[in-house]
Protein backbone atom coordinates (compact mmCIF):
# COMPACT_ATOMS: atom_id res chain seq x y z
CA UNK A 1 0.00 0.00 0.00
CA UNK A 2 1.43 3.35 -1.00
CA UNK A 3 1.39 6.34 1.28
CA UNK A 4 -1.32 8.08 -0.76
CA UNK A 5 -3.62 5.08 -0.55
CA UNK A 6 -2.96 4.85 3.16
CA UNK A 7 -3.87 8.51 3.51
CA UNK A 8 -7.10 7.95 1.59
CA UNK A 9 -8.02 5.13 3.91
CA UNK A 10 -7.28 7.29 6.89
CA UNK A 11 -9.54 10.09 5.59
CA UNK A 12 -12.33 7.66 4.88
CA UNK A 13 -12.07 6.20 8.35
CA UNK A 14 -12.17 9.67 9.88
CA UNK A 15 -15.22 10.64 7.88
CA UNK A 16 -17.02 7.46 8.84
CA UNK A 17 -16.25 8.14 12.48
CA UNK A 18 -17.66 11.65 12.05
CA UNK A 19 -20.82 10.40 10.36
CA UNK A 20 -21.22 7.89 13.13
CA UNK A 21 -20.88 10.62 15.71
CA UNK A 22 -23.47 12.73 13.88
CA UNK A 23 -26.08 10.04 14.08
CA UNK A 24 -25.75 9.01 17.66
CA UNK A 25 -24.36 11.89 19.62
CA UNK A 26 -26.28 15.06 18.83
CA UNK A 27 -24.39 16.80 21.62
CA UNK A 28 -27.55 17.19 23.70
CA UNK A 29 -27.24 16.60 27.35
CA UNK A 30 -30.48 15.76 29.12
CA UNK A 31 -28.93 16.08 32.55
CA UNK A 32 -29.55 13.90 35.56
CA UNK A 33 -31.64 14.04 38.73
CA UNK A 34 -28.53 15.22 40.50
CA UNK A 35 -27.84 18.11 38.10
CA UNK A 36 -31.48 19.24 38.17
CA UNK A 37 -31.54 19.14 41.98
CA UNK A 38 -28.24 21.05 42.17
CA UNK A 39 -29.66 23.71 39.86
CA UNK A 40 -32.90 23.83 41.85
CA UNK A 41 -31.19 24.22 45.25
CA UNK A 42 -28.85 26.91 43.90
CA UNK A 43 -31.83 28.74 42.35
CA UNK A 44 -33.81 28.60 45.60
CA UNK A 45 -30.87 30.07 47.52
CA UNK A 46 -30.23 32.73 44.88
CA UNK A 47 -33.94 33.67 44.91
CA UNK A 48 -34.49 33.57 48.66
CA UNK A 49 -31.55 35.83 49.55
CA UNK A 50 -32.52 38.85 47.42
CA UNK A 51 -36.20 38.52 48.44
CA UNK A 52 -35.19 38.34 52.11
CA UNK A 53 -32.89 41.37 51.78
CA UNK A 54 -35.55 43.51 50.08
CA UNK A 55 -38.39 42.36 52.36
CA UNK A 56 -36.26 43.20 55.41
CA UNK A 57 -35.87 46.73 54.09
CA UNK A 58 -32.52 46.36 52.35
CA UNK A 59 -29.11 47.67 53.33
CA UNK A 60 -28.51 51.28 54.30
CA UNK A 61 -27.05 51.99 50.90
CA UNK A 62 -29.69 51.56 48.21
CA UNK A 63 -26.94 51.11 45.66
CA UNK A 64 -25.47 48.19 47.59
CA UNK A 65 -28.89 46.51 47.86
CA UNK A 66 -29.50 46.95 44.13
CA UNK A 67 -26.02 45.65 43.30
CA UNK A 68 -26.48 42.52 45.45
CA UNK A 69 -29.96 41.82 44.01
CA UNK A 70 -28.81 42.25 40.40
CA UNK A 71 -25.65 40.23 41.05
CA UNK A 72 -27.68 37.31 42.42
CA UNK A 73 -30.00 37.49 39.40
CA UNK A 74 -27.05 37.26 36.99
CA UNK A 75 -25.62 34.27 38.86
CA UNK A 76 -29.05 32.61 38.88
CA UNK A 77 -29.44 33.12 35.14
CA UNK A 78 -26.09 31.39 34.65
CA UNK A 79 -27.22 28.54 36.95
CA UNK A 80 -30.39 28.11 34.88
CA UNK A 81 -28.39 28.16 31.65
CA UNK A 82 -26.04 25.43 32.84
CA UNK A 83 -28.28 23.14 34.91
CA UNK A 84 -31.70 23.54 33.23
CA UNK A 85 -30.97 24.58 29.64
CA UNK A 86 -27.79 22.43 29.52
CA UNK A 87 -25.85 25.07 27.66
CA UNK A 88 -22.44 23.98 26.53
CA UNK A 89 -20.00 24.76 23.77
CA UNK A 90 -20.51 21.37 22.10
CA UNK A 91 -24.20 21.14 21.20
CA UNK A 92 -24.91 21.76 17.50
CA UNK A 93 -21.19 22.27 16.89
CA UNK A 94 -21.12 25.32 19.12
CA UNK A 95 -23.77 27.24 17.20
CA UNK A 96 -26.18 27.47 20.14
CA UNK A 97 -23.40 29.12 22.14
CA UNK A 98 -22.59 31.46 19.25
CA UNK A 99 -26.26 32.46 18.97
CA UNK A 100 -26.37 33.08 22.71
CA UNK A 101 -23.23 35.24 22.68
CA UNK A 102 -24.60 37.24 19.75
CA UNK A 103 -27.90 37.73 21.59
CA UNK A 104 -26.16 38.86 24.76
CA UNK A 105 -24.14 41.43 22.79
CA UNK A 106 -27.30 42.85 21.16
CA UNK A 107 -29.09 42.75 24.52
CA UNK A 108 -26.36 44.78 26.21
CA UNK A 109 -26.35 47.33 23.38
CA UNK A 110 -30.16 47.68 23.43
CA UNK A 111 -30.43 47.98 27.22
CA UNK A 112 -27.43 50.19 27.94
CA UNK A 113 -28.01 52.30 24.83
CA UNK A 114 -31.69 52.93 25.61
CA UNK A 115 -31.07 53.74 29.26
CA UNK A 116 -28.10 55.98 28.50
CA UNK A 117 -29.74 57.95 25.70
CA UNK A 118 -33.09 58.34 27.44
CA UNK A 119 -31.46 59.32 30.74
CA UNK A 120 -29.60 62.12 28.99
CA UNK A 121 -32.77 63.18 27.17
CA UNK A 122 -34.59 63.41 30.48
CA UNK A 123 -31.88 65.35 32.28
CA UNK A 124 -31.36 67.79 29.43
CA UNK A 125 -35.06 68.40 28.84
CA UNK A 126 -36.19 69.05 32.38
CA UNK A 127 -39.68 70.53 32.82
CA UNK A 128 -38.23 73.63 34.50
CA UNK A 129 -36.65 74.56 31.18
CA UNK A 130 -38.79 77.54 30.27
CA UNK A 131 -39.45 77.44 26.58
CA UNK A 132 -41.29 80.78 26.49
CA UNK A 133 -38.50 82.62 28.28
CA UNK A 134 -35.99 81.18 25.89
CA UNK A 135 -38.17 82.13 22.96
CA UNK A 136 -38.47 78.57 21.76
CA UNK A 137 -41.90 78.06 20.30
CA UNK A 138 -45.04 78.36 22.42
CA UNK B 1 1.40 8.18 -10.57
CA UNK B 2 -0.89 5.21 -10.88
CA UNK B 3 -1.60 5.26 -7.16
CA UNK B 4 -3.40 8.59 -7.47
CA UNK B 5 -5.89 7.33 -10.03
CA UNK B 6 -6.60 4.29 -7.90
CA UNK B 7 -8.06 6.43 -5.13
CA UNK B 8 -11.87 6.65 -5.32
CA UNK B 9 -13.51 10.12 -5.55
CA UNK B 10 -15.05 9.51 -2.14
CA UNK B 11 -11.63 9.74 -0.58
CA UNK B 12 -11.32 13.42 -1.30
CA UNK B 13 -14.82 14.84 -1.55
CA UNK B 14 -18.26 13.69 -0.57
CA UNK B 15 -19.95 11.82 -3.36
CA UNK B 16 -23.24 11.62 -1.49
CA UNK B 17 -24.97 14.59 0.10
CA UNK B 18 -24.30 14.85 3.79
CA UNK B 19 -27.16 13.09 5.51
CA UNK B 20 -28.75 14.39 8.66
CA UNK B 21 -31.44 12.46 10.46
CA UNK B 22 -34.91 13.95 10.54
CA UNK B 23 -35.26 16.90 12.87
CA UNK B 24 -31.53 17.24 13.45
CA UNK B 25 -31.72 21.00 12.95
CA UNK B 26 -34.89 21.50 15.02
CA UNK B 27 -33.13 22.24 18.28
CA UNK B 28 -30.78 24.86 16.82
CA UNK B 29 -33.70 26.42 14.95
CA UNK B 30 -35.79 26.55 18.09
CA UNK B 31 -32.87 28.02 20.00
CA UNK B 32 -32.59 30.81 17.40
CA UNK B 33 -36.32 31.49 17.92
CA UNK B 34 -35.77 31.69 21.69
CA UNK B 35 -32.90 34.11 21.21
CA UNK B 36 -35.09 36.37 19.05
CA UNK B 37 -37.79 36.12 21.72
CA UNK B 38 -35.12 37.11 24.23
CA UNK B 39 -34.37 40.24 22.20
CA UNK B 40 -38.07 41.12 22.23
CA UNK B 41 -38.03 40.87 26.02
CA UNK B 42 -34.83 42.94 26.06
CA UNK B 43 -36.71 45.73 24.31
CA UNK B 44 -39.59 45.48 26.80
CA UNK B 45 -37.08 45.58 29.67
CA UNK B 46 -35.45 48.64 28.08
CA UNK B 47 -38.87 50.31 27.83
CA UNK B 48 -39.53 49.53 31.46
CA UNK B 49 -36.07 50.80 32.40
CA UNK B 50 -36.76 54.10 30.64
CA UNK B 51 -40.38 54.60 31.76
CA UNK B 52 -40.24 52.77 35.10
CA UNK B 53 -39.97 56.06 37.00
CA UNK B 54 -42.72 57.95 35.16
CA UNK B 55 -45.62 57.60 37.59
CA UNK B 56 -47.64 60.58 36.25
CA UNK B 57 -48.44 61.46 39.90
CA UNK B 58 -50.01 58.01 40.18
CA UNK B 59 -49.11 55.03 42.36
CA UNK B 60 -45.54 53.69 42.32
CA UNK B 61 -44.19 50.17 42.88
CA UNK B 62 -44.19 50.54 46.66
CA UNK B 63 -47.90 51.37 46.69
CA UNK B 64 -48.85 48.49 44.42
CA UNK B 65 -46.59 45.45 44.63
CA UNK B 66 -46.94 42.66 47.14
CA UNK B 67 -43.58 40.88 47.37
CA UNK B 68 -45.06 37.83 49.11
CA UNK B 69 -47.28 37.23 46.09
CA UNK B 70 -44.29 37.63 43.78
CA UNK B 71 -42.25 35.21 45.90
CA UNK B 72 -45.11 32.70 45.65
CA UNK B 73 -45.20 33.09 41.88
CA UNK B 74 -41.42 32.71 41.65
CA UNK B 75 -41.68 29.49 43.66
CA UNK B 76 -44.40 28.14 41.33
CA UNK B 77 -42.32 28.84 38.24
CA UNK B 78 -39.13 27.42 39.71
CA UNK B 79 -40.93 24.26 40.84
CA UNK B 80 -42.48 23.89 37.39
CA UNK B 81 -38.98 24.13 35.90
CA UNK B 82 -37.65 21.24 37.96
CA UNK B 83 -40.76 19.09 37.42
CA UNK B 84 -40.33 19.63 33.68
CA UNK B 85 -36.74 18.51 34.11
CA UNK B 86 -37.99 15.31 35.76
CA UNK B 87 -40.40 14.80 32.87
CA UNK B 88 -37.43 14.98 30.47
CA UNK B 89 -35.51 12.46 32.58
CA UNK B 90 -38.52 10.11 32.53
CA UNK B 91 -38.67 10.56 28.76
CA UNK B 92 -35.01 9.55 28.40
CA UNK B 93 -35.83 6.38 30.38
CA UNK B 94 -38.77 5.65 28.00
CA UNK B 95 -41.15 5.96 30.93
CA UNK B 96 -44.36 7.22 29.29
CA UNK B 97 -46.47 7.24 32.45
CA UNK B 98 -43.77 9.04 34.43
CA UNK B 99 -43.37 11.62 31.68
CA UNK B 100 -47.12 12.28 31.61
CA UNK B 101 -47.28 12.52 35.40
CA UNK B 102 -44.43 15.07 35.63
CA UNK B 103 -45.86 17.05 32.71
CA UNK B 104 -49.19 17.14 34.55
CA UNK B 105 -47.52 18.48 37.69
CA UNK B 106 -45.68 21.07 35.57
CA UNK B 107 -49.01 22.13 34.06
CA UNK B 108 -50.53 22.58 37.54
CA UNK B 109 -47.67 24.87 38.61
CA UNK B 110 -47.91 26.78 35.33
CA UNK B 111 -51.63 27.32 35.82
CA UNK B 112 -51.11 28.34 39.47
CA UNK B 113 -48.59 30.93 38.27
CA UNK B 114 -51.09 32.27 35.76
CA UNK B 115 -53.87 32.32 38.37
CA UNK B 116 -51.78 34.41 40.76
CA UNK B 117 -50.74 36.75 37.97
CA UNK B 118 -54.30 37.25 36.76
CA UNK B 119 -55.35 37.90 40.37
CA UNK B 120 -52.55 40.50 40.67
CA UNK B 121 -53.48 42.24 37.41
CA UNK B 122 -57.15 42.24 38.34
CA UNK B 123 -56.31 43.68 41.75
CA UNK B 124 -54.19 46.46 40.20
CA UNK B 125 -56.85 47.39 37.67
CA UNK B 126 -59.41 47.43 40.49
CA UNK B 127 -57.22 49.91 42.37
CA UNK B 128 -57.30 52.17 39.32
CA UNK B 129 -53.72 51.23 38.46
CA UNK B 130 -54.42 49.81 35.04
CA UNK B 131 -52.10 50.07 32.04
CA UNK B 132 -53.55 53.46 31.05
CA UNK B 133 -52.78 55.11 34.41
CA UNK B 134 -49.13 56.00 33.81
CA UNK B 135 -46.16 55.22 31.58
CA UNK B 136 -44.75 53.13 34.42
CA UNK B 137 -47.87 50.97 34.55
CA UNK B 138 -48.07 50.69 30.74
CA UNK B 139 -44.51 49.40 30.66
CA UNK B 140 -45.20 47.11 33.63
CA UNK B 141 -48.28 45.52 32.05
CA UNK B 142 -46.56 45.19 28.67
CA UNK B 143 -43.52 43.40 30.12
CA UNK B 144 -45.17 41.20 32.76
CA UNK B 145 -48.19 40.60 30.52
CA UNK B 146 -46.02 39.41 27.63
CA UNK B 147 -44.27 36.99 29.95
CA UNK B 148 -47.63 35.78 31.28
CA UNK B 149 -48.87 35.32 27.72
CA UNK B 150 -45.82 33.18 26.99
CA UNK B 151 -46.57 31.02 30.02
CA UNK B 152 -50.20 30.71 28.89
CA UNK B 153 -49.13 29.50 25.45
CA UNK B 154 -46.58 27.20 27.09
CA UNK B 155 -49.43 25.63 29.09
CA UNK B 156 -51.49 25.21 25.93
CA UNK B 157 -48.52 23.56 24.23
CA UNK B 158 -48.06 21.33 27.27
CA UNK B 159 -51.67 20.12 27.09
CA UNK B 160 -51.30 19.47 23.35
CA UNK B 161 -48.15 17.44 23.91
CA UNK B 162 -49.72 15.43 26.73
CA UNK B 163 -52.55 14.44 24.40
CA UNK B 164 -50.02 13.58 21.66
CA UNK B 165 -47.97 11.43 24.02
CA UNK B 166 -51.08 9.67 25.34
CA UNK B 167 -52.16 8.84 21.80
CA UNK B 168 -48.86 8.02 20.12
CA UNK B 169 -46.41 7.40 22.95
CA UNK B 170 -42.84 8.67 23.12
CA UNK B 171 -42.16 8.50 19.38
CA UNK B 172 -39.12 10.45 18.08
CA UNK B 173 -41.31 13.35 16.91
CA UNK B 174 -42.85 13.70 20.36
CA UNK B 175 -39.45 13.50 22.04
CA UNK B 176 -38.26 16.33 19.80
CA UNK B 177 -41.32 18.40 20.70
CA UNK B 178 -40.76 17.72 24.38
CA UNK B 179 -37.16 18.88 24.06
CA UNK B 180 -38.32 22.12 22.38
CA UNK B 181 -40.95 22.81 25.02
CA UNK B 182 -38.30 22.09 27.65
CA UNK B 183 -36.12 24.86 26.24
CA UNK B 184 -39.14 27.18 26.03
CA UNK B 185 -40.22 26.49 29.59
CA UNK B 186 -36.77 26.96 31.14
CA UNK B 187 -36.28 30.08 29.02
CA UNK B 188 -39.47 31.57 30.51
CA UNK B 189 -38.09 30.91 33.97
CA UNK B 190 -34.89 32.76 33.01
CA UNK B 191 -36.97 35.75 31.82
CA UNK B 192 -38.91 35.65 35.09
CA UNK B 193 -35.61 36.07 37.00
CA UNK B 194 -35.17 39.34 35.13
CA UNK B 195 -38.78 40.35 35.82
CA UNK B 196 -38.78 39.75 39.56
CA UNK B 197 -35.35 41.34 39.93
CA UNK B 198 -35.71 44.47 37.81
CA UNK B 199 -39.44 45.11 38.14
CA UNK B 200 -40.39 43.95 41.60
CA UNK B 201 -37.27 43.84 43.79
CA UNK B 202 -35.55 46.96 42.44
CA UNK B 203 -38.90 48.78 42.50
CA UNK B 204 -39.36 48.00 46.19
CA UNK B 205 -35.89 49.10 47.30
Amino acid sequence: MTSIEAQGDKHRAERQAEAHGDQHDDGHDHGSVRSYLTGFVLSVILTAIPFAIVMAGGFESRFLTAAVVVGMAIVQILVHMVYFLHMNTRSDEGWTMMALIFTVVILVIVLSGSLWVMYNMNTNMMPQMNHEALGLGS
Amino acid sequence: MSTVTQAAPGDFWEVEPHHHHEGASTSIGFWIYLMSDCLMFAVLFAVFGVLGGSYAAGPGPKDLFDLELVALNTAFLLLSSITYGFAMLAMVKENTRGTLMWLGITLVFGLLFLAVEIYEFNHLIHLGAGPQRSAFLSAFFALVGTHGLHVAFGCLWLVTLMIQIRQRGLIPANRRRLACLSMFWHFLDVIWIGVFTFVYLLGMI
